[in-house]
């Protein structure tokens, strides 16, 4: 017990330190004394409070593991006597239908912020995904995947400013180009191995911020492009005559379709159409997530981790790495693209400054924070590392340094992500 | 069956085989020993087309197959099972063996499972554990098993009893005899000359990339050359 309260105490001294930058405080010297400002009482209350309780859970942390083993057991028989695939599949379902609800219903309780920051978390959960299958599952090292990103996320600016095209029909085609990409790029360098794989694709996501910068003329360089219409959506009619009805969520219409609130005769609602685009992203996450669960249990799946274990048995049993690799690539790609084009909707103004290398970063951090090769591990750590990230964006010098004290805990506290990848696990048997 | 011609394989500059001629029958246990260095994984690997022959003609069931990419050479009906096992460890029983039938249809598959579970009913039991966590004998039956699964005409085996006891190496060489008798040709590749030889129906000797002795396991066993070079005297 004596020897955790220095522990505990760090623990707490630690959480006050992390508020600064998170919250936003500052110290400043006021003729001779240092004074705490941006915040008011109620603030520092707060940071106090929770540095206590991270003082006394450190504290008395065994304690709590073991009441919480004593009381574990009672949660619920029935799911406790379930064998223990069953009892996984359960819990897991039960999970994402109160996910999925919370998800569908929240949004129209909050301020218009959230759901916009949502869809933010909800787009990086795409990428993270997308990124899992090539770095968590294939362990390729790919530090280039922002490329894809800016591909999708070009592809629908432009088709939809030069030719008018809508979101529904640049986000396949924004995939398959990002695809396209993938598949071209991994075919020279897929040969290469760790490092040098990691190398060239940074090199190759930098290729393609410095194009879209340089190519002036047909993607405004770093002007960027603006007034990316939000995606619409379809409503069949029945009266006066059957037709299909673009219905937009924006004061005045686009993209050539119909404003909602005028279809349907209400007041005009500027929230309306951050939570219709939240909703959107929410489908598209899901589709994603859908997808590739599938690929992970299909054969070529297993493929990919077969060849991050081992390349050598790989090719003793006749498996053709280049193609399992490339199909690990290209299909990561294409959700980057995916993502791009989504990206592209909500921002409504694309610029290469939303494609630098950090943005590769910030999605491999997500992979390995949420602990590679876990799908559900890859979805939290969207979600922390998008939050952390609006919360800090005030102070921008402050953000790199709360990071890094992030990805540091994380790594001595839980080195293998946080929800790391489990498999149907059964113990040796003694013998 | 499998029919070696004056194969020569170069690592880069270095070569490693100088030329080696053997041949394989229908039915048979063959076993290549050799020394360390020798060049006898590089002759198992050459089989298999990585590294690829330098010179000669490698035939497997009366065509050429020297010109094929390992996963062609892999497909027509040859299994190796690499040094030091190489399974996935990882991954469970069940995924390990589901690598070893990539190729193949459903049913296929489902047959493959039941016949290596038939072999090693250990591996059934533990049909969801990780590849990593077996013990050393448990992991080169999962290997062996692995390799099984695409019901190969022809097994290659590279020192399967590498690091383990003298009684999971009784067992192993016991499952050895059995495919054998099931029908599959098996090349052997050992250190432990005694037990593989005993097993054999032919013997070959390299030493440093060529052959220099071959004949039945018997002959071999009782050779002088043999017993001192091989089998401590
Ligand atoms: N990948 C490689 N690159 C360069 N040289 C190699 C390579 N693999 C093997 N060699 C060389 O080829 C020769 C034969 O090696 P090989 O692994 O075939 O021997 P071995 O008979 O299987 O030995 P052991 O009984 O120790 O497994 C050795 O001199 C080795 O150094
Ligand atoms: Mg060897």
């Amino acid at each position: 017990m004596s020897k955790k309260v220095p522990f505990a105490l760090f623990c707490a001294g630690l959480t006050v330190i992390l508020a600064f930058p998170i919250l936003g405080l500052n110290l400043e010297h006021k003729g001779t004394s240092l004074v705490v400002t941006g915040a008011d009482n109620w603030t520092l209350i707060g940071v106090l409070v929770a540095a206590l309780i991270v003082f006394v859970t450190q504290l008395l942390k065994s304690q709590i593991k073991a009441t919480y083993q004593a009381v574990k057991p009672n949660f619920g028989g029935l799911i406790q006597r379930l064998p223990g695939e069953d009892k996984r599949k359960l819990i897991s379902k039960l999970v994402l239908i109160a996910l999925i609800i919370a998800a569908l219903v929240l949004p129209f309780f909050t301020s218009r912020q959230w759901p916009d920051i949502a869809t933010l978390v909800l787009i990086y959960v795409i990428l993270g995904l997308g990124l899992n299958v090539v770095v968590g599952l294939a362990g390729l090292l790919d530090l280039g995947y922002v490329a894809f990103y800016a591909v999708g996320a070009y592809s629908y600016a432009l088709l939809s400013q030069y030719f008018g095209w809508s979101f529904w029909a640049c986000l396949p085609i924004g995939t398959l180009l990002a695809a396209t990409f993938g598949l071209l790029l991994g075919f020279p360098v897929l040969r290469l191995r760790g490092d040098y794989l990691a190398i060239v694709t940074l090199g190759f996501g930098e290729i393609i911020r410095i194009l879209l910068n340089n190519f002036t003329s047909i993607t405004g360089g770093p002007n960027g492009i603006g007034n990316i219409p939000k995606p619409s959506l379809p409503f069949i009619q029945f009266e006066p005559n059957f037709e299909i009805v673009w219905l937009e969520f924006g004061r005045r219409a686009t993209d050539g379709g119909v404003p909602f609130h005028k279809f349907f005769d209400l007041p005009y609602d500027s929230s309306l159409k951050v939570i219709v685009l939240y909703l959107i992203a929410l489908a598209l996450a899901v589709i994603t997530i859908l997808i590739i669960q599938r690929l992970i249990r299909m054969p070529v799946g297993r493929a990919w981790e077969a060849l991050r274990e081992d390349e050598i048995a790989c090719r003793s049993l006749g498996l053709n790495r280049t193609a399992i690799k490339l199909s690990a690539f290209t299909i990561g790609a294409s959700f980057a693209g995916f993502a791009g084009s989504l990206f592209a909707a909500r921002q409504g103004f694309i610029n290469p400054e939303s494609f630098i290398f950090w943005e590769s970063v910030i999605i491999l951090a997500i992979v390995v924070l949420g602990g590679m090769g876990s799908q559900i591990g890859v979805m939290i750590a969207a979600a922390i590392v998008v939050l952390l990230q609006e919360l800090t964006a005030e102070f921008d010098e402050y953000r790199l340094l709360a990071f890094g004290a992030i990805m540091v805990l994380m790594m001595i506290w839980k080195p293998q992500g946080l929800l790391p990848m489990k498999r149907p696990h059964i113990k040796l048997k003694q013998e | 069956m499998l029919n070696l011609k004056n194969i020569h394989t170069h690592y880069g500059k270095i070569e490693a085989l100088h030329g080696v001629s053997l041949n394989v029958a229908q039915g048979e246990i063959v076993s290549l020993i050799g020394a360390n260095g020798a060049g006898k994984t590089t002759l198992l690997m050459t089989i298999c087309g990585d590294p690829i022959a330098s010179e000669g003609s490698i035939e497997f069931l009366g065509e050429p197959i020297n010109e094929k990419s390992t996963s062609e050479i892999m497909r027509s009906g040859i299994s190796i099972v690499p040094e030091g096992r190489r399974i996935f460890p990882g991954l469970t029983v069940e995924e390990n063996l589901q690598m070893g039938g990539f190729f193949m249809s459903k049913e296929d598959y489902q047959k493959g499972t039941e016949h290596v579970f038939s072999l090693f009913p250990r591996l059934k039991e533990r049909i969801n554990q990780r590849g990593g966590t077996m013990s050393g004998g448990e992991q080169q039956m999962l290997a062996i098993a692995r390799a099984m699964m695409s019901t190969p005409k022809l097994l290659l085996l590279d020192e399967p009893s590498l690091g383990l006891a003298p009684i999971i190496i009784n067992q192993i060489f016991d499952i050895i005899a059995q495919l054998r008798d099931e029908g599959v040709t098996i090349f052997l590749v050992e250190q432990n000359a005694n037990q593989a030889l005993r097993l054999a129906d032919r013997g070959y000797v390299l030493e440093n990339g060529l052959l220099v002795m071959e004949d039945s396991g018997d002959n071999l066993l009782a050779n002088d050359d043999v017993r001192k070079a091989y089998l401590g005297g």
